[in-house]
């Protein structure tokens, strides 16, 4: 059986970081947060996070937020629930998480749709001219907690598109920072159950078809609210089990091909229900080891393929969910290596 | 320009977005002007799409534009056609189309018609059947002309989901619908009360010291202990909520009913659970008594699902209480028990006649249900014969695993009429069967059918008085004290049949392969378990 091929691996991340002025990189650029988050967790799950330079790493993250208190994409780009998670996974890998002003991140707005139509034009005027107007100082800030909306969904940005990857972001954000009694977690794990479906699966939005990388968020903000009773383990795992294909590969629907991101959404999901048991451990880490590039570094989707830091974290992640030898553990619900989380929780 | 290449770019729909509403607040903004500048960003959108009809962004921008209210509806549904025809997966378009359907107010009737005819199409569209669940359930649920009842209904959709079936039977697409098919065949919409401790008639004895001769009364209803209290334990065929001293009420001349506390058995911290305890104080003295427990005459219970508690049901056992022998010298503090073989003597036939009624105590006859279910019956005995038919033209999974949860079913319905569990030696060769054809999934099969093989043991009495044993300790030659059911060398993976262990204060699962003990909270009379020789991972079934 192929083994992993670590070295290879931290050199090809490390150089994707470098690396800015490629076609690839241009076209990722609005989610060059995202994969600061994937490459720098992968080494750290390697063992080699030390290979970077921490202070660069944070002080454009810095850059990267905004008066509101969310984090953009990479600079000049607009602020996103999406990109404010990774960048505070990141800075909780460093141990940095005190560069945050917390309250910023995470207090209540007062607002209504005016202030944000206020605000709407703010950031046109940040984009084109940089003024501060005095009357914005006295404005609550756009933030995770302003986020969520009455039926307890959260919205992704004050464009207002909802979906339950936004819930578990909010909850993971808020609950790395310590501040999660500052949504109403009755509301959105509601939210969150309104979207279970028949097949004991969850979608994006109620009525939204199962769908493995759905299936994570919602179940693992159901784990970081202490609400797992409300899944049916065993429907769920059934459907979860079944995305395990004659390859080891698993898939994140019926009939869809499988893909190495998947051994991350799925196996996380499973192991957070206690049903891990019922995929073959052995064949999905062959399955993984044979999407790698053993000659360049990195990880792809599926074997053949090309390589990118996405899998090529989602791989490694995976593999130490299945207890491959020599990675550090890492936690299937907050998706941070486990001595991340409990540096969070139990030190200070 | 920059979208229609990379439609992924977030701020660009945003700064595009920021720009529409600048526009539509200008002072000389007409209707026209307003339909000309959504068309616009409905013609970004779509060229968006045609480069990466996954796009997030795209999809919420148009959704935007539609928001405003001043765009076409009816150009939407053609252009999803479009995209669903040429990715029929693609559940950005679903969602797309279950947004705009809203909109426009469709009935529910016309897209269960369309997916449908996507079905038709190709079989093969999980899609599709999702979305069919989803509406059969809206309109099930608004009890919806047409939709009143599902003994008509469902054989409709059991003969339309054969075809994706037995076309195909390796493709998935239509698995996950059956199941639900099966389930909405099977579940009684309001909860039930399936068994309790003690059981309906049954004759309780309390006795304190170990060694009192107990065999007049049955292992079922004796138990042995000095804690004062003993538990009162409801187990439901579903979770439910709101079981409390005014939902069940519980009348004996030696305790007040407002002073029960009534706790949810589960693993965590839910207020919701199948099983629910109480514990009765008792007066040390010399004691025989009636205790009445009615279960729901006050509304108050309902089901997760949402459903109430209509049957309200009615326990009455009778309680004799032994009270602690005087010269305690001879009693020590602190025995050990030892699990060896030595120890164990089968236990012997006596009082046949107890026995057998305190066995039958134990499980809760709901008369009501059965002249409803023939619908059910007749349902689920057509699919056994569909899927006979499928596994004697093709060997395959899924012909299996539905059998086998068919013949499941079925007993489940008509035990404890029955009075036994017909199918259970076909269940069980069915997931050895696929425990062979389908080894990925080996662990699973295993776990179903370690479930199926305690249901047979505890399904009647003979065989479960094969599996109890007296437990005799080497200091003393004194026989009595509580049977120890024995489950050891089983190859059990799984614990289930709880509602029928409920009496189990000794249990031996020594020698098998249980890698956790889900479920073993509810029982609460245990005092002595052996899990020797298994693959334990975890140990926090044992917290309440």
């Amino acid at each position: 059986m192929a083994e992993l091929a670590v070295d290879k691996h931290v050199k090809y991340i490390l150089a994707v970081e470098k690396n800015k002025d490629s076609f690839e990189s241009v076209v990722m650029d609005h989610l060059r947060m995202n994969g600061a988050y994937w490459g720098l967790t992968a080494l750290d799950l390697l063992g080699k996070l030390d290979s970077v330079n921490v202070d660069e790493v944070i002080s454009w993250i810095l850059k990267c937020q905004h008066e509101s208190g969310g984090f953009s994409g990479n600079i000049g780009h607009d602020p996103h629930i999406l990109y404010t998670l990774s960048a505070v996974q990141v800075l909780a890998l460093f141990n940095r998480l005190d560069v945050l002003d917390i309250d910023k991140v995470a207090t209540c707005i007062l607002s209504c749709v005016l202030l944000m139509k206020l605000f709407a034009h703010r950031w046109l005027y940040e984009s084109i001219v940089s003024s501060c107007t005095s009357c914005f100082a006295q404005v609550s800030k756009l933030d995770i907690t302003g986020l969520q909306n009455e039926d307890g969904s959260f919205s992704g940005d004050m464009w207002g598109e909802v979906d339950t990857r936004f819930s578990y972001i909010a909850i993971c954000c808020l609950s790395i920072l310590c501040c999660l009694d500052k949504i109403n977690v009755e509301k959105a794990v509601s939210y969150i159950l309104s979207c279970k479906n028949l097949d004991g699966g969850f979608g994006c939005t109620p009525g939204g078809e199962s769908h493995a990388g759905q299936i994570f968020c919602c179940v693992g903000a159901l784990a970081l609210t202490g609400s797992l009773h409300y899944v049916d383990k065993d429907l769920l795992g059934w459907w979860l089990c079944e995305r395990q294909v004659k390859s080891g590969g698993l898939n994140g629907r019926p009939e869809k091909l499988p893909d190495v991101c998947y051994s991350w959404w799925v196996l996380s999901s499973l192991i957070m229900i206690d049903r891990v048991h019922w995929i073959d451990k052995e064949k999905l880490v062959k399955f993984i080891l044979d999407c790698q590039d053993v000659e360049n570094g990195g990880i792809s989707d599926r074997p053949d393929d090309a390589v990118d830091v996405y899998h090529t974290y989602f791989g490694v992640a995976g593999l130490s969910l299945l207890n491959y030898p020599g990675l550090k553990a890492i936690d299937p619900a907050y998706a941070l290596p486990v001595d991340v989380v409990n540096r969070i929780f139990f030190s200070g | 320009k920059l979208l229609e290449i990379n439609p992924e770019s977030y701020t660009a729909w945003n700064y595009r977005k920021l720009a529409v509403e600048h526009y539509l607040n200008l002072p000389d903004c007409n209707p026209d002007s307003i339909k000309s500048v959504l068309d616009d960003e409905l013609r970004v959108v779509e060229n968006a799409l045609r480069q990466n009809f996954k796009s997030y962004g795209a999809w919420h921008h148009r959704k935007w534009v539609l928001s405003k209210g001043n765009s076409s509806i009816d150009n939407e549904l053609r252009l999803l056609d479009k995209f669903q025809k040429a990715d029929s997966r693609n559940f950005h378009a679903w969602n797309y189309r279950r947004f705009i359907a809203e909109s426009m107010k469709r009935s529910k009737q016309d897209e269960l018609k369309y997916t449908e005819d996507m079905i038709y199409t190709n079989f093969s569209n999980y899609s599709a059947w999702h979305n069919r669940s989803v509406l059969l359930s809206a309109l099930f649920e608004k009890k919806a002309e047409g939709f009143l009842s599902k003994e008509k209904v469902l054989p409709e959709e059991y003969e339309f989901i054969h075809q994706a079936i037995f076309t195909d039977p390796d493709d998935q697409s239509g698995w996950f619908y059956h199941l639900w098919l099966l389930d909405q065949t099977v579940t009684t919409d309001s909860p039930l009360l399936a068994s309790s401790w003690p059981g309906h008639g049954s004759d309780v004895l309390l006795v304190g010291d170990r060694r009192y001769n107990g065999s007049a009364f049955s292992p079922f209803s004796a138990l042995h202990s000095d804690s004062g209290s003993f538990p009162i334990v409801l187990y439901f065929n579903q979770p439910v909520g709101g079981v409390n001293s005014s939902t069940v009420t519980v009348e004996c001349g030696f305790n007040k009913n407002e002073d029960l506390l009534w706790k949810p058995l589960s693993a965590s911290n839910s207020q919701t659970a199948r099983v629910w305890v109480a514990h009765l104080k008792v007066p040390s003295s010399d004691l025989h008594s009636t205790v009445e427990v009615s279960v729901g005459h006050t509304k108050g219970i309902i089901s997760t699902r949402g459903f109430e508690y209509s049957h309200p049901s009615m326990l009455s056992f009778k309680v004799h209480v032994q009270p602690m022998e005087r010269d305690s010298s001879q009693v020590s503090v602190a025995e050990s028990i030892s699990l060896r073989e030595e120890n164990f003597k089968v236990y012997g036939k006596q009082s046949e006649e107890s026995i057998i009624d305190s066995f039958d105590q134990l499980i809760i006859k709901n008369g009501h249900e059965t002249t409803a279910s023939n619908w059910r019956f007749e349902a689920l005995a057509k699919e056994i014969e569909c899927f006979r038919e499928l596994l004697s033209l093709v060997d395959c999974k899924i012909g299996k695993l539905t059998l086998a949860r068919l013949l499941k079913a079925y007993d489940a319905m008509s035990y404890p009429f029955a009075n036994k569990l017909v199918h259970s030696e076909e269940v069980l060769e069915l997931y050895s069967d696929l425990m062979k054809l389908d080894p990925t999934h080996y662990q699973f099969y295993k776990d179903e059918r370690s479930i199926v093989l305690l249901q047979k043991v505890t399904s009647s009495k003979e065989s479960l008085l094969q599996h109890c044993f007296q437990y005799r300790d080497s200091v003393s030659s004194a026989i009595g004290g509580p049977i120890c059911l024995r489950l050891n060398n089983l190859s059990l993976s799984r614990m289930g049949a709880f509602e029928k262990l409920l009496w189990v204060q000794m249990l031996d699962l020594s020698h098998n392969e249980l890698q956790s003990i889900e479920g073993l909270e509810v029982m609460q009379l245990l005092s002595c378990l052996s899990l020797r020789n298994n693959k334990l991972r975890s140990l926090t079934a044992l917290e309440p």
